[in-house]
């Protein structure tokens, strides 16, 4: 009896010693797995894009991305961008301001229609555009007739990132919006604004930082969208091809330099991209 | 009632805010996605389950499932693994690592897919290391998979972080004052309040990765009744102009990803309701 007492004593104590020395090691060994996973996963992947890039040289580089082809493509890209996001900006404005500022029926089905485009395979986007926009599609026949060409040329282009980035911008100024309530926009209306003077020097400023990060995500998305503006660009080269379009043709040709040269801008864009939202971030908590 | 409805009138811009969200909508989503149910109610039962069940598509819809589950299997354990480093622990270059979790979503899918493929190809970086043990990943389902934990990496973390920012520090206090042990409180205290955010990302991840093309297209090599995934029987449908089969594949998609989009909402709001709880 007495023995497993003692036993249980020494046991227990033994456990406290334990569990102290645990706590250490629990924390090293999970902060090392996450570090050789991060490493392995997305480290390697981002420092093998520029090794590969680079490795014929910085001149099979800078001739893989100033060539006609190339160039177009990223013309095209920018082109796209610099629609679709400001598009995506008034759409978000709109739509955050309407969930946020009025009460309204079916406001909860609103917003999960908003996410719908993030639950939806980029391949099928394209598809329901093509059966809606396209040659044969319901809006074909009249399109044709005043002689529109959507789907396999730079609208359908457009309309795909659209479709692909619609909830960036609303998704990030909802939160925002909602936290910020409407009592000065309320007070600025009574002593007399009208509704842009309020949208200016109320609404913007308070939401500035919540639209900037969602713009760069929206940015980052319509640059690099590449299932849904496949099926809808028609691969025409130098005419329709964006910069991921380019990518995967390159690769496709066992271009594999150049490919991962026109990759390794893109992926720089995405490293700014990071950069930014980390910033935002970092000034946001700050405040 | 009356008092409410006269303080929603004072701002502006219902009518615009409206009328913007909704044509822009229903022009670029709605009326377009509509198309697909449209388009399939013209095909007919019998042919739409002729075109769903063959064995190549039914394949398709098998890899791209069972692929997408596994990575968002894993995307949930190294999610919370790392939501939980990133908010427990203090250590130089958090903040770098915390911004760096979201380049998946920050690169472009193709890049993230013909990287893949040439790193796990049998001469690549990472890939030569496994050939040794004759384990191919390019080119299979395992490769698949990879690239889908790769596209879903941050999708559990971003949903777990705030959770457990926020969580109260005073219950596991109490729990470790009345004698739980380390092991206790994580599963007893904080890992039921961590259920539904880890639930919620890992469908997200799920959801992503049924439909997920561009990084997966490369490392798949797209072999029929092997490594063919559900979204590029779309596309080589579209190719051969069989819109009527493409339709129908993307018809149950769809179906497969509203349910997600349902459980994701149902869990989030459990998430919320536990919140309120504890507070």
């Amino acid at each position: 009896m007495t023995t497993d007492l003692v036993r249980q004593e020494v046991k227990s104590t033994d456990g406290i010693k334990h569990a102290k020395k645990e706590v250490n090691w629990t924390k090293y060994i999970l902060m090392s797995l996450m570090f050789l996973y991060l490493v392995v996963f997305l480290l390697i992947p981002l420092v093998f894009i520029f090794v590969k890039a680079f490795e014929k040289g910085a001149e099979v580089y800078f001739a893989a991305i100033t060539e006609p082809d190339a160039l177009s493509a990223i013309k095209l890209t920018i082109l796209v961008a610099i629609i679709s996001v400001p598009l995506n900006v008034v759409f978000g404005i709109a739509a955050a301001w309407l969930i946020t500022k009025f009460q309204f029926k079916g406001k909860q089905i609103l917003l999960s229609l908003i996410e719908l485009p993030f639950a939806v395979s980029p391949v099928i986007a394209g598809l329901v555009l093509v059966l809606f926009f396209g040659p044969r599609g319901v809006l074909g026949p009249f399109l044709d007739e005043f002689g529109l060409k959507i789907i396999f040329s730079v609208p359908g282009i457009i309309i795909a990132t659209m479709f692909v980035t619609l909830p960036f911008v609303a998704r990030e100024l909802i939160p925002v919006m909602q936290a910020q309530g409407k009592t000065e926009e309320e007070a600025a209306i009574s002593l007399g604004a009208n509704g842009w003077q309020m949208f200016l020097r109320v609404t913007l400023p308070s939401i500035k930082w919540g639209l900037l990060y969602g713009m760069i995500l929206c940015n980052a998305r319509a640059i690099g969208e590449f299932g849904a503006v496949s099926v809808v660009s028609g691969h025409i080269r130098g005419e329709t091809n964006t910069m991921p379009l380019h990518v995967e043709i390159l690769y496709n040709e066992y271009q594999f330099s150049a490919a991962f040269a026109v990759a390794s801008l893109m992926s720089l864009l995405a490293l700014v991209t990071l950069l930014i939202k980390t910033w935002i971030e970092w000034r946001t908590e700050k405040h | 009632m009356k008092k409410k409805y006269k303080k929603k009138n004072v701002l502006p811009g219902f009518g615009l805010s409206l009328g913007i969200t909704m044509l822009y909508m229903s022009l670029i989503v709605l009326i377009p996605l509509s198309m697909v149910f449209i388009e399939s109610s013209q095909l007919g039962w019998h042919d739409f389950i002729k075109i769903v069940t063959s064995d190549r598509v039914f394949h398709a819809y098998k890899i791209s499932f069972a692929t997408a589950f596994v990575a968002a299997l894993v995307n949930a354990v190294f999610g919370l693994l790392i939501a939980w480093v990133l908010v427990r622990y203090r250590f130089p270059g958090k903040r770098i690592i915390d911004g760096f979790i979201d380049l998946p979503f920050a690169l472009p899918t193709a890049v993230a897919g013909i990287t893949l493929t040439t790193l796990y190809g049998k001469d690549g970086w990472l890939g030569q290391f496994f050939s040794l043990f004759h384990i191919k990943i390019a080119f299979t389902p395992i490769g698949i998979t990879i690239a889908l934990m790769f596209i879903g990496l941050p999708f559990v973390v971003r949903m777990v972080q705030p959770v457990l920012e926020n969580m109260e520090k005073e219950v596991e206090e109490a729990a470790a004052s009345l004698g739980a042990s380390k092991q206790q409180i994580f599963l007893k205290v904080i890992f039921p309040e961590l259920l539904p955010p880890v639930l919620a990302g890992f469908s997200l991840a799920f959801a992503r990765g049924l439909g997920e093309y561009g990084s997966v297209v490369f490392i798949a090599g797209n072999m029929p009744m092997k490594t063919e995934i559900a979204p590029f029987m779309i596309m080589s449908k579209l190719e051969q102009f069989d819109y009527a089969g493409a339709t129908a594949i993307a018809v149950v998609m769809l179906v497969i990803s509203f349910v997600c989009l349902i459980v994701i909402n149902l869990l989030q709001k459990w998430s919320r309701k536990h919140e309120f709880q504890s507070e």
